[in-house]
């Protein structure tokens, strides 16, 4: 993996019936968690699909650019709210879609170590079908991982799971994506408070940047300072809606 | 249950058939009853299967034919949208054409042999096939597509991968309805001008009064589509089975 670069976005996307979000400029910190949240229709989405160099409904004005001055979309990674399991294939070839699909080849090594280290090294030949809701987050994890990108993009990833499986999920995902730059759209202020290094909160009438709860992420999810910054959130997303 | 159900409506049809035969004492050459045409059918088993066996490889030829031809169509069509622009209405246009109305030309150019039958039948299954193909194909589901994209994902590499599995059901589905129609084609084809077949056997019986023997041909000529109907639903029940995950 190369060295995560800060990435910054600026400008304004039009919908075809109005303006999605006008002078937006948001600061992706380097090999850190970035926390996106706010309202639906506020272009939490749009931002993310811009950095993954995937098609928007939206039309762009600006610039997405990376510190170091070289694409984004080939150093991204991706995942999100569904799975997108391939129901046909094994969790072993679903892991090892990205370089099936570039016609490489797949580094069996590292598949059966990520496997392990998502949980599932004994469920290599299972089909999706026969896995709960928490595993296959878990395989899609390790497919996002098995990539290997500096840039890693996360579209509301644990919002379908339930609480308990959503904060295992969120410890995993934080221990396994350290040291990349992250960003991390969700609607979730509990979320945002135990994962973020950096919060920012979207709404019609701008946005806010908001500094994180002390102490390491992941947080302990009965931490009072964590609770604290999830009930203030919560509050700002209320006002902002 | 439902064989069962299956199985008395069977005997309801066959003792309603011989109840009006024997009520109205029509005669046998205009509506022979279902005791005659099953006699008729066994003594004139040999004949009967010889014809079928024309038809048969008359029509898993014309589906094999078909249905490759239509499945190379759809993914020609599915990678390529000027291709899709200039050739789906064309498409679109032979469909209007009745086959029925081709039979004779294609018996001109063809022969009176197995080509023009084949041919006719090629005919009838390409569209369902492909039309159902193509569909599925430019159905793959936008999230997959967005992944790949992200994994700077070769264009052919996806549509092994995802595209083709994805549309997987949506073949089957095109293939059962096409191995229903692929025996219209051959029967279409051998009435037009045919020295074997059952559609020829049918033809020839009817000319000379066999009423009993048109109904044997028809029958094994039903049968043969029920089974291989079966069979194409039974070989594509996985690929079927696919959608529901999907969705």
């Amino acid at each position: 993996m190369t060295r995560a670069p800060a990435i910054r976005v600026e400008g304004s996307a039009r919908l075809p019936d109005g303006v999605l979000f006008s002078a937006l400029e948001l600061d992706i910190a380097p090999a850190r968690w970035t926390c996106l949240l706010g309202p639906s229709g506020v272009g939490k989405s749009t931002i993310l699909r811009l950095l993954a160099g995937l098609g928007t409904e939206a039309v762009f004005d600006g610039a997405v650019v990376a510190s170091d001055g070289s694409d984004i979309a080939p150093r991204v990674a991706y995942m999100a709210q569904e799975d997108l399991l391939l129901p046909w294939a094994s969790v072993r070839d679903n892991v090892s879609l990205g370089a099936r699909l570039r016609g490489g080849r797949v580094d069996r090594a590292r598949l059966h170590e990520l496997l392990d280290r998502v949980g599932l090294g004994a469920m290599a030949e299972r089909r999706p079908g026969a896995l709960s809701g928490g595993q296959r987050q878990r395989v899609a994890l390790a497919r996002t991982l098995m990539e290997d990108k500096p840039v890693v993009l996360l579209d509301e990833p644990f919002s379908a799971l339930d609480a308990r499986t959503r904060s295992d999920m969120q410890d995993l995902a934080c221990r396994l994506l350290e040291n990349r730059t992250v960003l991390l759209v969700t609607h979730d202020p509990a979320e945002a408070a135990r994962l973020a290094h950096k919060i920012v909160v979207l709404s019609e009438s701008g946005q806010i940047a908001l500094d994180p709860p002390p102490g390491h992420a992941p947080r302990a999810v009965d931490d009072p300072d964590t609770l604290n910054a999830q009930g203030r959130l919560l509050a700002l997303l209320r006002k902002a809606a | 249950m439902r064989w069962l159900a299956g199985l008395l409506a069977a005997v309801f049809a066959l003792a309603l058939w011989q109840a009006v035969v024997s009520l109205t004492g029509v005669p046998r050459f205009i509506l022979p009853g279902p005791a005659l045409v099953a006699e008729t059918w066994w003594t004139s088993r040999a004949l009967i299967a010889e014809h079928s066996l024309v038809t048969l490889s008359e029509i898993l030829l014309g589906l094999a034919i078909g249905a490759s031809l239509g499945a190379g169509v759809a993914l020609c069509l599915a990678l390529s949208k000027s291709a899709r622009i200039i050739l789906q209405p064309l498409l679109v246009f032979s469909q209007t054409l009745p086959v029925f109305a081709l039979a004779p030309i294609l018996t001109l150019w063809l022969g009176y042999g197995l080509g023009s039958k084949v041919a006719m039948a090629v005919l009838i299954v390409f569209f369902p096939v492909a039309s159902a193909f193509l569909d599925g194909l430019l159905r793959t589901p936008r999230g997959f597509l967005d992944l790949a994209n992200t994994m700077q994902a070769r264009p052919l590499a996806v549509l092994w991968h995802i595209r083709i599995p994805a549309a997987l059901p949506a073949l089957a589905s095109g293939l059962r309805l096409s191995a229903v129609y692929a025996p219209i084609g051959a029967v279409i084809g051998e009435w037009v001008g045919a020295s074997q077949g059952l559609g020829y056997l049918m033809l020839l019986a009817n000319g000379r009064s066999k009423t009993d023997l048109m109904f044997a041909a028809l029958f094994t000529l039903s049968l043969l589509s029920i089974a291989l109907y079966y069979l194409v639903k039974a070989a594509t029940e996985n690929w079927s089975r696919r959608a529901r995950d999907i969705a």
